[in-house]
């Protein structure tokens, strides 16, 4: 996604010199070329631009609104949740009006369950079909969440995969895989780590890190003081 | 829960739903994720068919026909969509972990039948 920049100008390239002024892609400044599906990821959208479907600029824009989704707007949701329990009751009965209460807008359908880490319940969030991902709070989700080991494996053998993360379940506690199948998207509310009392909402959110939202791993407790 | 049922208010007079207008399954229900193989575009993962659950919630509003919107024809038409809970010792017979490990998963009505609790 990150490559896929349009940019405004008006010019031939020498391997694109088919004659009519359109915005297009900046040459890829390495020499590999372009794959597959790259090359048809570009040609429908020039088509979509020449066909007067979509303007240009709407492509730019939208990599713009994702990348003001990252995984410190999710922490906000997180942090506030554990400082405001009516905030967390209204999060928990609607993860998408409680994230808009946030200024956190939804650009499309999908709709939001957070799922709450609790002491007898562990959850963990997949999408075995594809690759949905909670992206109006989240961003883009990491490579690992779009590849068949993890999907596959998170309903099949949760327990396992986490250990792999560094994360181990005690056998009393209960795993809740949620598996994103259509609009429904799913983000985990981890547990406040002990030792937190004293922190400010900012300072919690500065803990909670995507892998958290997505239940890979817990909220680790913070870090002690460097010495003097 | 029938579609033709009506709630109303003492001595108001009944309204009739129309067809597919209510969801088919109230919260709680046991059903039976159906085993189909149709050809298109479609939303049930193939370890989830014939397996059996128990509805958890009724996802509102009801959702777009994604099978029907793959192909552009998405106007107006929506069907219930419901989360289910589906005990992970269902989905695999050898199964590691608490028996009480479950997965969550939203699947579209046309895919469920009613099963036996």
């Amino acid at each position: 996604m990150s490559t896929a920049h349009s940019h405004d100008h008006d010019h031939d390239h020498d391997d694109h010199s088919h004659g009519h002024k359109h915005p297009h892609r900046p040459c890829a400044p390495d020499l590999r070329p372009p794959s597959y599906y790259e090359l048809m990821e570009i040609a429908i959208s020039e088509l979509l631009a020449e066909r007067g479907l979509i303007e240009p600029d709407e492509i730019r824009r939208q990599i713009e609104v994702l990348d003001s989704r990252t995984p410190a707007q999710g922490a906000r949701i997180v942090a506030r949740a554990w400082v405001d329990p009516a905030f967390k009751a209204r999060l928990l009965a609607n993860g998408r009006t409680g994230c808009e209460e946030m200024g956190i807008s939804f650009y499309d359908d999908t709709e939001l369950i957070v799922v709450e880490n609790t002491d007898a319940v562990h959850n963990l969030i997949v999408c075995t079909l594809c690759s949905c991902y909670p992206r109006a709070v989240l961003g883009l989700p990491p490579d690992w969440y779009k590849l068949k080991p993890y999907r596959a494996r998170a309903v099949k053998e949760p327990r396992a995969l986490l250990a792999e993360f560094g994360t181990r379940i005690p056998d009393d506690m209960e795993i809740h895989v949620h598996d994103s199948t259509s609009i429904v998207r799913f983000m985990v509310l981890p547990q406040r780590p002990a030792g937190t009392d004293g922190l400010d909402e900012t300072q919690l959110a500065a803990l909670v890190t995507r892998d958290a939202m997505i239940g890979v791993v817990t909220v680790a407790p913070p870090a002690p003081p460097a010495k003097a | 829960m029938p579609d033709s049922s009506a709630t109303h208010a003492p001595g108001a007079p009944p309204i009739v739903l129309a067809l597919g207008e209510a969801p088919r399954f109230a919260p709680g229900t046991p059903v039976r994720i159906l085993t189909r193989q149709p050809i298109g575009h479609y939303r049930v993962p193939i370890y989830l068919r014939g397996k059996q659950g128990v509805v958890e919630k009724v996802i509102e509003p009801a959702a777009v026909d994604n099978e029907e919107e793959a192909y552009g024809r998405n106007a107006g038409k929506r069907r219930h969509y419901y989360r289910l809970s589906v005990a992970m010792t269902a989905l695999w017979p050898q199964y590691a972990g608490s028996p009480k490990d479950r997965l969550h998963v939203e699947v579209f009505d046309n895919w469920l039948e009613e099963a036996q609790a």
